[in-house]
């Protein structure tokens, strides 16, 4: 099992909660990468998101920054919003990172929860549907290309490409590229498919309730011809690790708070609730905040239920202090992957 | 109301994440249930297969043909692809939502100040509309059935579970609706017409929070609706 961390780059508040500056989150969150691999964290997924708080808009600069100052940690993005990208862009930022790292780069492919990119950009989200498709098979197209590095593609959603060279190619000849979805049947119908890793972004309710999906995706994949180690499922949820239970909740409480009540201006969402909070902190929630032992044994569970390869946490929004997401990436890397493989292993 | 219809089937249209919510929530109360979607004939079979086990796929012009209750659950930029034909005559339970982040701006709704179910209403005509299921989650719909509000314990008594309101014009469609959400493990809560369905739209208190009948009323007169008795 690996275990991770993303983030959208949060950025620094004071004590009245006014937000710091948008340079100071994003060279935290070079720095954040740089600890994670230091202390043998598996991955570390970037973005992309667009709003004062959250400003990691461009993941593939911020991997490629990364993958010039790291030896061994996967960098992917979490995820790029394909949609209302250019996908041959992204996926040359993407090879020449993965150039960069020698072989570590992965790009997954979502929805996002940044619909801000639509307008910043100059799309509808109304086409949402067709750009995503179409663009997801373009970024394909981009990276299944043969040693002559020549794509073709046609389609609606912009001009076509007739065997035109996309450089650079990938170290190991492909980058993994996942579909990143919040659990819908029908996109994981689709990365099943296509043969396509699938990472499921669970942000809240019982994860143990992806069970159903996951099997909808592996029998989907199955039917279509696909097997081995392209089928294979992540997990992205939010999380903190602490020395204690209680530390970890104290911790984290405040960022969350802060995210949710952001939210209820910004999109009307309901007014967070402390008890909420609690509900999915415990046992089969969703919120993997804990002592080692406590998260590890959550993630062990969660493995029964859905077999994911990866499971990876989003520590810092709402203003977490850089010192709690350093310690919380330290302790996951060393104390709670060691007690992960320890409880799969005696199952 | 006279004697209490009885359902015994109904169909989903959608299997988003609120349509095979819904579908499970159904089958657990001992109905049986259609799933139909835009998607092809196989995808449908294999999500009601595994996502929503018990549930017969079909197409959504036979999935209603022979139902007590219709319930539309799918984008609400795409209810204009519901066929209103098919629909002619039948109760059908609106649970949409207008999502910004998933519809886009809507003009032709967030312009118009009826609510969303009324405006859907106009486009399926013949149908027996009602407002309901929209104003709670899709995963609490299973975690909040038969749930005591104010303990989270389950099995109390029947006025401290969650409350859920609709709103409908139609007599028989409220009676049918009651029922449901009855059987559903929660607390059913008349509010009136069609229109005061504007009261549970996304970004109220009522759509922000969960209450007990008591507090549903409370809520709703808050929201200027009045204590209603079904029919």
């Amino acid at each position: 099992m690996q275990l991770g961390a993303y983030s959208f780059g949060d950025t620094p508040r004071d004590a009245d909660g006014t937000l710091g500056s948008t340079s100071d989150a994003i060279r935290n969150l070079f720095d954040a990468i740089v600890h994670a691999d230091q202390h043998g964290l598996d991955y570390f997924g970037v973005g992309e998101h667009h709003t004062l708080d959250m400003p990691a808009s461009s993941p593939g600069a911020m991997i490629a920054a990364a993958a010039g100052a790291t030896k061994n940690i996967i960098l992917g993005s979490g995820v790029s919003v394909i949609s209302t990208d250019d996908p041959i862009r992204v996926f040359q930022q993407f090879a020449t990172a993965d150039a960069v790292s020698g072989g570590r780069v992965e790009i997954t492919a979502g929805r996002g929860s940044s619909v801000e990119s639509f307008p910043l950009f100059g799309y509808d989200l109304a086409d949402y549907d067709r750009l995503y498709e179409e663009k997801l098979e373009l970024l394909r197209a981009a990276n299944d290309a043969g040693s002559d590095a020549r794509v073709t593609w046609s389609g609606t959603v912009r001009a076509p490409i007739d065997g035109l060279e996309v450089v650079p190619r990938p170290v190991r000849g492909r980058l993994p590229i996942w579909v990143g979805t919040g659990g819908s049947a029908p996109s994981s119908m689709r990365a099943g498919r296509l043969g396509m890793p699938v990472s499921y972004g669970i942000i809240g309710g019982a994860p143990a309730r992806f069970a159903p999906l996951v099997d909808l995706y592996r029998r989907t994949a199955a039917s279509a011809g696909h097997a081995g180690d392209e089928i294979r499922v992540s997990v992205a949820a939010l999380g903190l690790i602490a020395p204690t239970k209680q530390e970890a909740l104290d911790r984290f409480y405040p960022g969350w708070h802060a995210m949710n009540m952001s939210m209820v201006e910004k999109r009307g969402w309901p007014a967070p609730q402390t008890e909420h909070f609690l509900a999915q902190a415990h046992g089969a929630g969703a919120y993997y905040v804990g002592d080692p032992d406590d998260v590890a044994e959550r993630i062990a569970d969660l493995h029964g239920h859905l077999g994911h390869m990866r499971h990876f946490l989003q520590m810092d929004f709402g203003g977490l202090p850089q010192e709690h997401l350093l310690e919380s990436i330290e302790l996951l890397a060393t104390e709670v992957k060691p007690r992960v493989e320890r409880l799969l292993a005696a199952k | 109301m006279g004697d209490k219809p009885v359902l015994t089937k109904i169909a989903v249209l959608g299997v988003g994440r609120v349509g095979t919510a819904v579908a499970r929530t159904a089958m657990q109360a001992g109905l049986a249930v259609n799933v139909a979607a835009s998607k092809g004939a196989e995808e449908i079979a294999l999500i009601a297969e595994i996502i929503t086990p018990g549930a017969v796929a079909m197409t959504a012009a036979d999935a209603v043909a022979d139902v007590d209750l219709v319930v539309l659950a799918v984008p609400l930029h795409k209810f204009r692809t519901v066929d209103p034909r098919m629909l002619d005559g039948k109760i059908v339970i609106d649970a949409m939502n207008h999502w910004h982040d998933v519809d886009g701006p809507l003009e032709d709704v967030t312009g118009d100040p009826r609510s969303t179910s009324e405006i859907v209403a106009s486009h399926l005509a013949g149908a027996r509309i009602v407002k309901a299921l929209n104003h709670i989650g899709y995963h609490e719909l299973e975690e909040d059935a038969r749930r005591d509000i104010a303990s989270g314990a389950e099995g109390r008594g029947l006025e401290s579970r969650r409350a859920l309101a609709y709103a409908t014009d139609d007599a028989d469609a409220a009676a049918a609706t009651h029922e449901l959400l009855d059987r559903f493990g929660f607390e059913p809560v008349f509010a009136g017409a069609l229109a005061s369905g504007i009261a549970f739209e996304s970004g109220t208190d009522i759509f922000n929070d969960s209450f007990d009948a008591v507090g549903m009323r409370a809520a709703l007169a808050d929201a200027g609706i009045p204590a209603l008795v079904a029919a």
